[in-house]
């Protein structure tokens, strides 16, 4: 058993959120990629959510999936040990991080290799596990085309769906060229910034570290508890690549990640493309069952990772943090998160989620200041295809903050958020609007009245429908100069 | 303590505010949502050829009698002329022409010299404008599918399910299933689509539909 100050979560000597988001505010190239990047998935995501007249029972369901699962994790996780067993994989089992990048390196040293190709997975970024196999000689490469870039950039991920959305294409391209020599492949001569050629560089530069690769490291979106199948989520294919082609497959995965039954994808599968890319479906999907004599990795390991979720599950109000599926709507819609970006947040988990998922990964001792990383606009909840009310657990753990006596009362973090916003209660204000309006949209294609200060204007006018979740560019445009 | 009873431990003692006789099914899971996303009497082929071709993918429609000409006319707008041949694909199907087919067993470096390669699937989704592969016959290996540039894959009509639940209820899990939507893509650059990067960065889907009058390929 470890304590906290054991348990990685990598990053977390980084400066608390008010010194972190300081420095990001005054990076206006930061501020304009992350602004584009976050606009343009809202759009995509409301776009596609409201092609589905049921999104909103969509969204019960999975709620009450996770509910039910995390109710009864003990149970859930037993089975699909049973069900891997039973396929061929073989199923670990990890209190903390230093205890599963302990049982991934011994792994891989067994294998033989000093090599291992990854996919994207927040989980193993969580434990800090490519530095912890570098100690062990053991080269872990990224092959996410932005986990590509912030691994050659030496950088940290700064959005969970979009990981180097801080940086533009010509940075990218000079990383590249400076780079990808170090890793293997070089880029090619005269590389332009276009991201097709950028694409292209980066399928070359991975393409036969791809079909050498002996062992693979992933994680995992889901795990069925009935059958044993794993799930993983991807657009580009080098998921694919890593879960086919090597010997040897290693997936380590959140306690969280398990659901019930088999049939309980047809809610995830189709709430987590809408919320995530904005698409009707990824690109790629891959689904495994233990291994396939003749066809993709003889061996598979499976990683089951505590690393403070028994915690968080321990707090009844805190638990439904679990149920998160990683789609990053809920950073797209926030008012901090595209002020400050990912890194402000000092950990692998940015945004609203972050600010309630780290403090319980981690005691919030341990991150005082993430909990009031927030306006409380509600934006997130109205977002996040499981219901998670961030806004709730958010103010739970803020009265902990105080309780606890380690994070400064209320008043300095305040002024710290007044530090990253505008005018943190209008725009408060303004986007739960925002976000009450999305939902007026789907019916009615007008918004009647708009709800709490913005009443009395909207009582006299009949309000166009804005693009709904630009809406504080059209509060600016429209409201503010009539102050 | 092995570390397996240590997080069991610790689930259990964090979820003491769960009755200790609550079963699962206890926590009701509200299953109100539609099945379908399709009304009764539409068009699900159709509206599976439009969703598969939003996403940049080639498709097109023909019948029993024309799918030999459909592949030919696919692989010639390709120029692709060396193809992974899957165990199981129906030969009576394959063009006459000067195609070269390789059968299995086909090793990485061998398929990554290939052109293309031509399979049928084990499923569509027609509302989200899928096409599952579950390594079945005519299918092949998941490298098959994956390590060459060009996948042009056979669906009948009749395997496309209106939408999600449909199509898990007819997979089997067990087997390994791949879900394709359009090519491989990326968006990591300013969030710019980029089709391919790994995998096939071309995806053509040939339909046979039954509903005109030649018989299915068995
Ligand atoms: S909290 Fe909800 S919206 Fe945010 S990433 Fe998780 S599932 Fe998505």
């Amino acid at each position: 058993m470890s304590d906290h100050r054991d348990r990685g979560v990598v990053w977390l000597g980084a400066p608390s959120f008010p010194d972190a988001a300081r420095g990001a505010l005054k990076d206006t190239q930061l501020r304009a990629n992350l602004r584009r990047a976050t606009a343009t998935i809202r759009d995509k995501r409301l776009a596609v959510a409201s092609e589905l007249d049921d999104w909103e029972q969509l969204r019960d369901a999975g709620a009450a999936i996770k509910r039910r699962t995390s109710r009864h994790l003990d149970r859930y996780l037993v089975q699909l040990e049973a069900s891997v067993t039973a396929a061929g994989g073989i199923v670990h089992w990890a209190a903390d991080a230093a205890e599963a990048n302990r049982i991934v390196t011994e792994l891989v040293l067994a294998t033989g290799e000093r090599e291992v190709v990854k996919v994207k997975s927040m989980a193993t970024q969580e434990i800090g596990l490519n530095e912890h196999l570098a100690e062990a000689g053991i080269t872990a490469y990224e092959t996410d085309l932005a986990e590509l870039i912030v691994q050659l950039g030496d950088d940290r991920p700064s959005h969970i769906l979009v990981p180097a959305i801080h940086r533009n294409r010509t940075e990218i391209r000079d990383l590249f060229a400076a780079e990808m020599r170090h890793w293997g492949r070089p880029a090619p001569e005269g590389l332009t910034d276009e991201p097709a050629d950028l694409a292209e560089a980066a399928r070359r530069h991975l393409r036969s570290r791809f079909l050498t690769a002996k062992v693979t490291v992933s994680g995992a979106n889901f795990a069925v508890a009935d059958t044993g199948t794993v799930v993983v989520v991807e657009s580009e294919g080098n998921g694919r690549m890593c879960l086919t082609l090597p010997e040897t497959l290693i997936t380590v995965m959140g306690l969280e990640k398990v659901v019930p039954t088999w049939s309980d994808l047809e809610v995830f599968l189709q709430l987590l493309p809408r919320s995530s890319t904005g698409e009707r479906m990824n690109p790629y999907t891959s689904t495994w069952t233990g291994t396939t004599d003749g066809d993709g990795p003889r061996t598979f390991h499976l990683v089951l990772l505590d690393n403070g979720r028994t915690d968080t599950l321990a707090d009844p109000v805190g638990r439904q943090a679990l149920a998160c599926i990683r789609c990053s709507a809920c950073l797209n819609v926030c008012p901090v998160f595209e002020r400050t970006g990912g890194h402000a947040y000092g950990s692998v988990y940015p945004g609203p989620i972050g600010a309630v998922l780290t403090p319980q990964l981690v005691g919030v001792e341990n991150a005082a200041s993430l909990p009031f990383a927030s306006t409380l606009c509600g934006a997130c909840y109205d977002a996040c295809p499981v219901k998670i009310d961030i806004p709730e657990v958010l103010v739970h753990l803020r009265a902990e903050v105080v309780e606890s006596g380690t994070g400064g009362a209320e008043a300095p973090a305040m002024r710290a958020a007044a530090a990253v916003l505008d005018s943190p209660r209008l725009l408060g204000a303004a986007q739960k609007a925002a976000a009450l309006g999305g939902r007026a949209l789907a019916r009615h294609g007008r918004i009647g009245r708009l709800p709490g200060p913005l009443r009395g204007w909207s009582d006299t006018r009949d309000t166009p429908v804005p693009p709904a979740e630009s809406f504080r560019t059209w509060w600016r445009k429209n409201r503010e100069g009539e102050r | 303590m092995s570390s397996r009873e240590t997080v069991l431990g610790r689930i259990r003692a964090a979820l003491a505010d769960v009755p200790a006789d609550e079963d699962p099914d206890d926590v009701p899971v509200p299953r109100a949502y539609r099945r379908r996303h399709t009304e009764p009497g539409e068009d699900v082929v159709a509206l599976f050829a439009e969703r598969v071709a939003d996403y940049r993918a080639t498709v097109t429609r023909t019948d029993r009698a024309g799918l030999p000409a459909a592949i030919a006319a696919a692989l010639t707008a390709r120029a692709a002329v060396r193809l992974a041949l899957p165990d199981g694909f129906p030969v009576e199907l394959l063009p006459p022409g000067d195609w070269q087919w390789h059968p299995e067993p086909l090793d990485v470096p061998e398929l990554d010299a290939l052109d293309g390669a031509v399979t049928l699937a084990a499923a569509g989704i027609a509302v989200t404008g899928t096409v599952v592969l579950d390594t079945g016959p005519g299918q092949g290996r998941r490298a098959l599918t994956l390590v060459p540039d060009y996948h042009l894959c056979v669906i009948r009509a009749g395997q496309i399910a209106d939408d999600v639940p449909e199509a898990l209820a007819r997979l089997d899990p067990t087997l390994p299933l791949t879900f394709v939507s359009g090519p491989s893509a990326t968006s990591d650059i300013e969030l710019d689509r980029v089709e391919g990067v790994h995998g096939p960065r071309t995806l053509h889907v040939i339909i046979v539909d039954p509903t005109r009058p030649d018989p299915e390929p068995s």
